[in-house]
């Protein structure tokens, strides 16, 4: 891949994603946002595996992974240098990890670098479980989701927890901006990437990308998919301004969660329970309740 | 140790208390405060998050410190790796303590001894002026554009870093003239970007291990001549491989590194008064390992005792395994494990390790055994 290739696009195709991966598609959004003038330090995960075999690159911009839960840290290294060399005002710098990398190992260094008021964007690619090592179970898996750690079976319908509420947990740092969006809207990621990076501070932003492999649904359906996780209010998409809800995206006439979980193979066992499909639609009505979604 | 460091001009700083290395860094931090040194200082939430700031602002372009202790250095020792791996001279001093459990906040060197294999020169200071000419030369030594390599420089807990110890601390124009500013081949750069820390497949591994292995063996020879232009500058001849203290003739030599070597001198000094043929083999560097000298300086002495200050459970102290497995089956080396969680080597240890030495071969002895705490099956 030689430099023209990055002229317009700082982040190319070449890498080997699979078919429909929602996560490389958001960050093509997310890096095509920041532009040239921006740093980027990358967890270990999917992302940092399918695209950067050496000698290969699908990265445009300066990026640098070292472990799995210090990207946060890293970022906040690269921040400090910058600071330090007078060039914080003109370069960005981008922290980025899976929803594991983020929500459950990194979780420390992310909140160390929230409470430093470091000037870095962290962006979660919320894919909802352990997707590299094979659809185990992390902290951000939604509720009744089969995973390998957390099978169906005869008395389990699944992850038994919630989704882990990072945005709130990030939110609660006071700090500038914390928000979730969907690859589902592509315009409304490039809005709060672009929102985010204008703000100086501290700002966390989560995505939420299908990964068809691991969701066991059709890969070329990611987007659609994607959607009605949100039309559903099983996603909601908020944003949160020093500490306070500022912004939600409306949803007037909510889908029954039967569409979004129908699409799913990790959902298929509850399509024939009544029951468990109550509890999941409670899980999608409390959050439209909770945020004001109507 | 916090002046030597600002001599060199870190532009950040990053490190989380930890006793006994915590004044190293409060003393950065008050640099900071009142203006002598222009840096960027940040309190992380860990050890592991302090190593992954140096790694992320040395990866930007920028000369960074850090300093760490036991439990400190275990916790970040996934990134001390990496920092090595992806060629960035962090410099990083370890305030050598014991490792848990049980708790234990005193002086050995199991925690650096434990991240020997993670591809950081690292250097053992006597004493403080040694630490001192260490990290502005360790700085030279780990920035050269061949090696780009990390540099641990150790030193024992509260012994040396609770001493107190007149030093020659050198004047900033001097370190200027001496350390160059930072100037990276490859850096995190939006006008030249480039990617760092890819995924090498089993096609690329072994020869990323490989150059970091011989780069490691360059580092000997830069030792020398680093050394000998420190020496020029500075007059002292700190920054050496090893160091032979009355071997040439000796009968008894004991090995040893960091802050005993000062001890067992005044013992050398007392005995060869009396008219005992002793000696002490000092090692400096311990990674990279100067096979060669250590070789050359034991070829003529009949026996050889290593003082380890560490111990390979289930095996021997690590120095006393290397010592061996450079000097030959047919040696006679005896190893001692001793001052480990900060129990004292007095003088009479040490005088006990040079007469055991002479008298049987013991490849893993535990000196100064209080036995009323033992199991009777171990008393022996």
């Amino acid at each position: 891949m030689s430099r023209e290739h990055f002229e317009e696009n700082f982040y190319v195709s070449g890498h080997t994603a699979c078919a429909g991966c929602g996560q490389s598609m958001a960050v093509r959004i997310v890096m095509n946002a920041a532009g040239k003038n921006t740093m980027v330090a990358n967890s270990t995960g999917c992302l940092e595996v399918f695209s950067t075999k050496a000698p290969e690159t699908a990265f445009g911009l300066p990026w640098v992974h070292s472990l799995f839960e210090n990207s946060a840290a890293v970022a906040s290294g690269i921040e400090a240098a910058l600071k330090f060399q007078g060039k914080l005002d003109d370069i960005r710098v981008i922290s980025q990890a899976g929803d594991g990398g983020t929500g459950d190992i990194g979780l420390q260094a992310i909140s160390g670098m929230l409470e430093r008021g470091q000037d870095v964007l962290y962006v979660c690619y919320d894919n909802e479980a352990y997707m590299n090592t094979g659809i185990q179970r992390s902290g951000s898996t939604p509720f009744y989701a089969h995973t390998t750690t957390t099978p169906k079976g005869k008395y389990s319908h699944g992850n038994p927890r919630p989704k882990k509420p990072m945005v709130e947990i990030c939110a609660a740092h006071h700090i500038p901006y914390s928000a979730t969006a969907s690859v589902g809207n592509p315009k409304d990621v490039e809005r709060k990437v672009k929102k985010a990076l204008s703000i100086r501070g501290p700002k966390y932003l989560q995505i939420h990308v299908p990964c068809p492999l691991g969701w066991k649904c059709d890969s070329s359906k990611t987007l659609e998919v994607a959607k009605l996780a949100v039309q559903t209010g099983l996603y909601p998409l908020v944003e949160y301004e020093y500490g306070k809800l500022a912004k939600v995206t409306k949803i007037p006439s909510a889908r029954p969660v039967q569409e979004y979980l129908q699409t799913q193979g990790r959902f298929r066992h509850l399509l024939k329970d009544e029951e468990a499909l109550k509890e999941v639609q409670a899980v999608a009505d409390k959050n439209i309740e909770y945020y004001g979604l109507k | 140790m916090a002046e030597a460091a600002k001599l060199c001009r870190p532009g950040v700083v990053a490190a989380y208390p930890i006793t006994p290395q915590t004044h190293i860094v409060e003393h950065l931090a008050e640099f900071v405060a009142n203006g002598r040194l222009k840096a960027e200082s940040l309190t992380v939430e860990s050890e592991h998050s302090a190593c992954s700031v140096v790694l992320g602002s040395q990866a930007a372009g920028v000369r960074s410190f850090t300093c760490t202790s036991s439990q400190g250095l275990l916790l970040m020792s996934e990134v001390v790796f990496c920092v090595s791996g992806m060629r960035l001279p962090v410099m990083m001093i370890c305030a050598n303590r014991a490792i848990s459990a049980p708790i234990n906040i005193w002086n050995d060197q199991q925690d650096s001894i434990a991240l020997r294999d993670s591809g950081w020169i690292q250097l053992y200071a006597e004493n403080n002026q040694e630490a001192v000419d260490m990290v502005i030369a360790g700085y030279k030594i780990g920035e050269n554009p061949r090696i780009m390599l990390p540099v641990m420089v150790c030193v024992d807990g509260f012994i040396l870093t609770h001493g107190m110890e007149t030093v020659d601390m050198p004047s900033q124009e001097e370190v200027d003239a001496f350390l160059p500013a930072y100037n990276p081949p490859f850096k995190l750069d939006v006008d030249d970007p480039m990617s760092f820390g890819l995924l090498g497949d089993p096609s690329v591994y072994t020869e990323t291990r490989y150059a970091l292995h011989k780069t490691l063996e360059e580092v000997l020879p830069l030792i020398d001549s680093v050394g000998k232009e420190y020496k020029e500058k500075f007059g002292r001849d700190s920054i050496r491989k090893i160091e032979e203290y009355k071997t040439e003739d000796a009968e008894t030599v004991l090995v040893a590194m960091g802050s005993v070597c000062g001890t067992i001198k005044d013992v050398v000094d007392a005995e060869r008064e009396k008219g005992n043929k002793v000696g002490l083999l000092k090692i400096v560097s311990y990674r990279p390992f100067p096979e060669a000298e250590i070789v050359k300086a034991l070829a003529k002495v009949p026996y050889v005792g290593v003082v380890d200050k560490d111990i390979s459970l289930g095996a021997a102290g690590a120095l006393y395994s290397e010592i061996k497995s450079v000097l030959g089956a047919d040696k006679k080396i005896s190893g001692f494990i001793s001052g480990l969680g900060g129990r004292d080597i007095k003088l009479s240890t040490v005088r006990s390790m040079f007469t055991d030495t002479k008298k049987e071969v013991n490849p893993c002895k535990f000196v100064d055994l209080n036995k009323e705490l033992l199991w009777d099956e171990f008393k022996v």
